[in-house]
């Protein structure tokens, strides 16, 4: 992986509509840093290389959103959750085939990219979500 | 209980919360900034008062910023500095914590402190939008996650990790609601019941619509002086003997625990070691219940309740008024309303008036210090002052 890229919410953003999952690792003190950052919080390096992140990971938290803001009505009720992903990195998305029933902290899930309108207006950062590894 | 008085408060005002039609911001604040001043005949405003702060959440509420020179205007008080302070509901906690900051500085001796937000006017959805401007954009937002939902993910995993049960949850909001009956400025003024609690529509599971705070017009203010000022404005001065603000993540995401809010743990610890003092020292305390959860895991924070042991206070009735140690007598954010700049500083008056004894209905017997839990967010911001009276 080329180190050329700046290691911005923007870059990251690209990675995922390529799908792929990027998170910058400090070249100083080895942290991993997902979104990435261009100043290390730990070290204050800015150099930086990128990783990849494995897709799958396990659920640390979770809702279900019934009031939900005026763009993700149409979805309303949705389960969102904060996952564990390797390499110590978490993310926080939308968790989607699944039935309140079937959420449990702990479960595995897999993260998905997903399609998503090119509007005019900033931003125009794709959607990803998470699905259940096995049901 | 010896810390030094760092400053005095000689005064407090607050406007009447809840919907408010057809007043504005600057409106609802000149309503605070009036009592206050009606409580200190002894202060000439326009001479004494050197420095305002002003706590303020939204812009996009009123299309209204540079909101301290705004409602200063309408306060009467030109030519003086006048800063807007802004860290989301724990925005009127910074204009308190800068006003520390300009006193102790000896930059401005006499300083008027408060906070502001209008909000009923708009639709539901347009509260959740900008309320969600607390929380991180491009991971937490650009994914459907709202203010709520932050909460409820906290709410998940401390019944997870501790057992923690929505009915104990619901209990923080029946005591709040039965507080707020006995503040004639609160917003809510009916008690509800465990039950109705329960059976209320699911916001962002597990919380439910009476987990949640409300949304809310208001206003609040309070003057500040320097200690050996303050007998010449009032005979009754409440001292800040102790204050503590941290930080932490943006994102709720990056955090080592989703059950309490280190930012918290961090302000309480700087705020009890200035005040020299102690959580079982405290008599009444206003903390930041913008959800249920978020009181159970204030109780925890501070130092009330151990480590997953908040959820059990609440249900024991020990911080409802009359018991061990009363919280939110004012109603919280729960039942008098949360304005969400107004919120810091409407903590500080409702401490004003109980270490003062004017408190009325909600008045605690013997209260000599007072405690405020102000937290912006999800926890990225939280501040923390300890009071003390020194005539009760």
């Amino acid at each position: 992986m080329s180190t050329t890229e700046p290691f911005t919410i923007e870059q990251f953003y690209k990675f995922i509509v390529q799908g792929k999952l990027m998170a910058g690792q400090c070249k100083k003190c080895g942290k991993i840093h997902l979104p990435p950052r261009p100043l290390c919080d730990k070290c204050f390096s800015h150099h930086f290389t990128w990783t990849e992140i494995p897709r799958k990971g396990k659920l640390l938290t979770f809702t279900v959103i019934h009031i939900a803001p005026q763009q993700f009505q149409n979805m309303a009720p949705y389960a969102v959750g904060i996952v564990q992903l390797e390499k110590g990195a978490k993310l926080p998305g939308i968790i989607t085939n699944v039935t309140q029933e079937q959420l449990q902290i702990g479960m595995e899930l897999k993260i998905e990219f997903t399609e998503c309108d090119k509007t005019q207006t900033w931003p125009q950062w794709p959607r990803y979500c998470f699905k259940p590894l096995q049901i | 209980m010896d810390g030094k008085p760092l400053v005095s408060i000689v005064s407090a005002g607050l406007s009447k919360f809840g919907k408010n039609e057809g007043l504005y911001a600057r409106e609802l604040f000149a309503e605070a900034v009036k009592e206050a001043f009606d409580r200190c005949p002894r202060l000439e405003p326009k001479r004494d008062i050197k420095a305002m702060f002003v706590g303020h959440m939204g812009e996009s509420y009123e299309h209204q910023g540079h909101t301290a020179s705004t409602v200063a205007d309408w306060a009467g008080l030109l030519n003086i500095p006048a800063t807007r302070t802004e860290a989301a509901c724990a925005s009127s906690g910074a204009a308190l914590r800068s006003g520390v900051y300009a006193v102790l500085s000896g930059l401005a001796d006499i300083v008027l402190v408060g906070g502001v937000e209008k909000m009923t006017h708009r639709s539901t959805a347009e509260v959740t939008e900008y309320l969600a401007m607390a929380s991180d954009y491009p991971f937490e937002q650009w994914h459907g996650i709202t203010f709520p939902g932050l909460y409820a993910l906290m709410a998940t995993a401390h019944m997870h990790e501790y057992g923690t049960t929505e009915r104990q949850m619901a209990e923080v909001a029946v005591k709040n609601h039965y507080h707020g009956t006995l503040n004639p400025k609160a917003q809510m003024q009916k008690e509800i019941t465990v039950e109705t609690a329960l059976a209320s529509r699911i916001v962002a599971s597990p919380l439910k619509l009476y987990d949640c705070s409300l949304i809310t017009d208001g206003a609040s203010c309070v003057i500040i002086t320097k200690p050996d000022l303050a007998k010449r404005f009032t005979d009754q001065p409440v001292n800040i003997v102790g204050t503590g603000q941290a930080n932490d993540t943006i994102g709720l995401y990056e955090r080592q625990s989703f059950t309490s809010l280190q930012a918290v743990k961090l302000a309480a610890k700087n705020a009890y070691k200035m005040a020299q003092t102690k959580p079982e020292d405290i008599d009444v305390a206003e903390v930041h219940d913008c959800f249920t959860i978020a009181e159970i895991m204030a109780y925890e924070d501070l130092g009330f309740a151990p480590a997953g042991e908040g959820g059990k206070l609440a249900e024991n009735g020990e911080t409802c008024l009359g018991a061990r140690l009363p919280i939110n007598t004012s109603g919280g954010l729960k039942a008098k309303g949360h304005p969400v700049g107004a919120t810091g500083t409407a903590q500080a008056y409702e401490i004003y008036l109980q270490l003062t004894g004017q408190a009325e209905k909600r008045q605690v017997k013997n209260a000599k210090m007072g405690l405020t839990h102000n937290v912006g967010g999800s926890g990225a911001t939280a501040i923390v002052h300890i009071y003390r009276s020194e005539t009760q």
